[in-house]
């Protein structure tokens, strides 16, 4: 198991060196010359080749990107064309919001969710299984953007509550008041999460449902509750955390529109505007979180996998 | 995703005069018939194809036409001459959804089909070629399934700029990988049965295999996944549209529509111009799902049936 893990992990590195790759000659494409951007219309010739030279600019691509991933690895994200700020601090005033939305989302979706999908497993073709899958079949098609929307309307129309944008800062906010601040987003958010996470979690619970030891343990009269919680559960928490990972790294998309949604400053709506100005240094750095992130998410969903099933384990 | 039990029992016909129903496993007879919840997709999904395909003609004012030149107030409420009244530069909703209808969905629709171009003939290449091409082509893919799309769709955007042929493009590559992985899985599958065994020991050719043995049997599961991988392309553009890296103002489309007209919830007089664009990508992608649900479910994948 430990090789496979290992393997898996190796596979993951190779993944992010691919990722970096792609994201650092995906930008390199971009029309413009960093220094020539930095300096603006009227720079004189010598100037501009100062600057190249500062940035490293006129060295060849691959010593390029070698510096750049070297410096990311250190932490060190270069520094936004668009003005003399170094990356780091453009993003510390603005990771924040971002991480405690999708945080508090999976504080308080997961469970949740969880809890409906294994108990319409529990009740399989009953009214309450029913119209749960219909309800989880339509949102989890809909739109964030939709799903926000109704929220919005809700609040204005059936509570009374006029400002729906997330404003002011979350300095000094208990756990609680960070979950009034966000409400709308994590909300939104929970609802996009909840749709798949109750499908997929009902699923797993079932097909594990349908194995010949479950059959076994009906056929020898075991309570329905007992075999789905200690008999079908166990076995079904390897897929389930896999689920819950997965779903997580669907959330990265989620936070990128909830975010220009609602209209609070995060690292998504900081990668909007880099894309808008085609700022290309904060566009690789930002990118390259996201996706770490993402890479990280898939990583731990297929170690929990592999860990969870001994066929994955052991493999023939 | 995996086939459908009575897949795997699947016999062709090797003897003139044999019908399946003779065939000790034969499978259920394929006649599909939705349900209510098939019928009520069918029909929303049907409404929005014709407004894809005439909304342009029928639609009374032109997408970037001022209904009321004489009145210049964002978000009217809905009154004669604009039954959903207007958005925030006072143009026709109504005529703007309709416009927006054929382009969201056919720049979704193309994705799509390359999409499926690419992923399948890759996918059911790789499953019959061997391990080494199946080694590379799948190592390639998975580097790109291991991104983000909305971040794939970010860069690609931010390198070359937004049109109609590079969201095609960017969308019909990003989902690929997905339908490769996706069509060389269910084709390796298939690889493996007897009936392949059987066919190659015959003699048959690569050609021969792919297209009597390999598409007959994986035609179904790709096909329900077309429809579900709509849904996933209809949203990715709506989502960049909606980020205001998709298709372009003064250009219609749902996604941007709902980005320019945001302001209407704060403020505005009426809130249509908001919602109905939402409202228009959340029915046709909930009804495309409902679709997919149905066929699946009579594919016998209603577990529920099971207990």
């Amino acid at each position: 198991m430990l090789s496979l893990i290992l393997k898996r992990l190796g596979i993951g590195v190779i993944t992010v060196l691919a990722v970096s790759v792609i994201i650092f000659f995906g930008t390199k494409i971009l029309p413009g010359d960093a220094a020539q951007i930095r300096l603006g219309q009227e720079a004189t010739e010598a100037n501009i080749a100062a600057l190249r030279e500062r940035l490293g600019l006129d060295k060849s691509y691959a010593e390029q990107y070698l510096t750049w991933l070297r410096n990311f690895v250190r932490g060190d994200l270069g520094v936004s064309l668009s003005g003399d700020a170094p990356i780091t601090s453009l993003i510390a005033n603005r990771y924040e919001n971002t991480l405690y939305v999708a945080v508090l989302t999976a504080m308080i979706g997961v469970p949740i969710s969880l809890a409906l999908g294994i108990a319409a497993a529990m009740f399989p073709g009953s009214y309450y299984d029913r119209i749960l899958t219909f309800v989880s079949v339509s949102l989890v098609a809909a739109p964030e953007f939709f799903t926000a929307t109704v929220l919005v309307l809700l609040m204005v129309f059936v509570l009374g509550i006029g400002n729906a944008v997330v404003v002011g800062s979350v300095e000094g906010k208990g756990f609680f008041e960070l979950i009034a601040h966000f409400a709308l987003p994590i909300t939104t958010l929970c609802f996009v999460i909840a749709s798949q996470l109750i499908r997929m979690s009902r699923a797993a619970v079932l097909n594990v449902m349908s194995s010949p030891y479950i059959e076994m343990a009906i056929l020898k009269g075991v309570p329905r509750r007992r075999i789905i919680l200690r008999h079908a559960l166990l076995n079904a928490i390897g897929p389930i955390v896999n689920v819950i990972a997965l779903n997580l790294a669907y959330l990265v998309t989620g936070v990128v529109v909830v975010e220009v949604y609602f209209g609070y400053p995060g690292l998504a709506t900081l990668i909007v505007q880099a894309v808008q100005t085609r700022d290309y240094v904060l566009i690789q750095a930002l990118g390259m979180i996201f996706c770490l992130t993402y890479v990280l998410l898939m990583l731990v969903a297929d170690v929990a996998a592999i860990t969870s099933n001994p066929r994955l384990r052991h493999p023939k | 995703m995996s086939i459908p039990a009575h897949h795997e029992h699947y016999v062709a016909p090797f003897d003139e005069g044999v019908s399946f129903d003779e065939l000790p496993d034969a499978p259920p007879s394929q006649a599909y018939w939705p349900t209510v919840t098939g019928w009520v997709g069918i029909t929303i999904t049907s409404f929005w194809l014709l407004v894809a395909v005439f909304g342009s003609w029928l639609a009374p004012y032109g997408e970037n036409d001022l209904p009321f030149p004489d009145d210049y107030s964002e978000f009217q409420k809905p009154k004669e001459g604009a039954a959903l009244g207007t958005d925030v530069e006072d143009r026709d909703v109504l005529s703007r959804i309709m416009f927006g209808a054929g382009r969201t969905i056919g720049i979704s629709f193309a994705a799509t089909v390359l999409a499926y171009f690419v992923g399948v003939v890759l996918g059911i290449g790789a499953a019959v070629s061997g391990p080494k091409v199946d080694m590379v082509l799948s190592r390639i893919n998975d580097a790109f399934l291991s991104l983000p799309t909305i971040m794939l769709g970010l860069v690609v955007v931010a390198a070359v700029g937004s049109s109609f042929p590079v969201l095609i493009l960017t969308a019909g590559l990003i989902y690929a990988s997905v339908v490769y992985r996706l069509s060389r899985a269910i084709g390796m599958e298939i690889m493996v049965m007897d009936y392949v065994e059987a066919a190659r020991v015959r003699g048959e050719g690569r050609w021969w295999i792919i297209t009597r043995e390999i598409w007959p049997n994986a035609r179904m599961p790709l096909i329900t996944d077309f429809g579900l991988r709509l849904i996933y392309v209809i949203l990715f553009i709506s989502s960049l549209s909606f980020l205001g890296l998709g298709v372009q103002p003064p250009q219609a489309d749902w996604g941007s529509m709902v980005r320019e007209n945001l302001g209407a919830l704060q403020y505005g007089d009426s809130k249509l111009a908001v919602i109905a664009p939402a409202l228009a990508i959340a029915t046709l992608t909930v009804s495309i799902n409902l679709i997919v649900d149905d066929v699946s479910a009579h594919g016998g994948g209603k577990l529920s049936k099971r207990m």
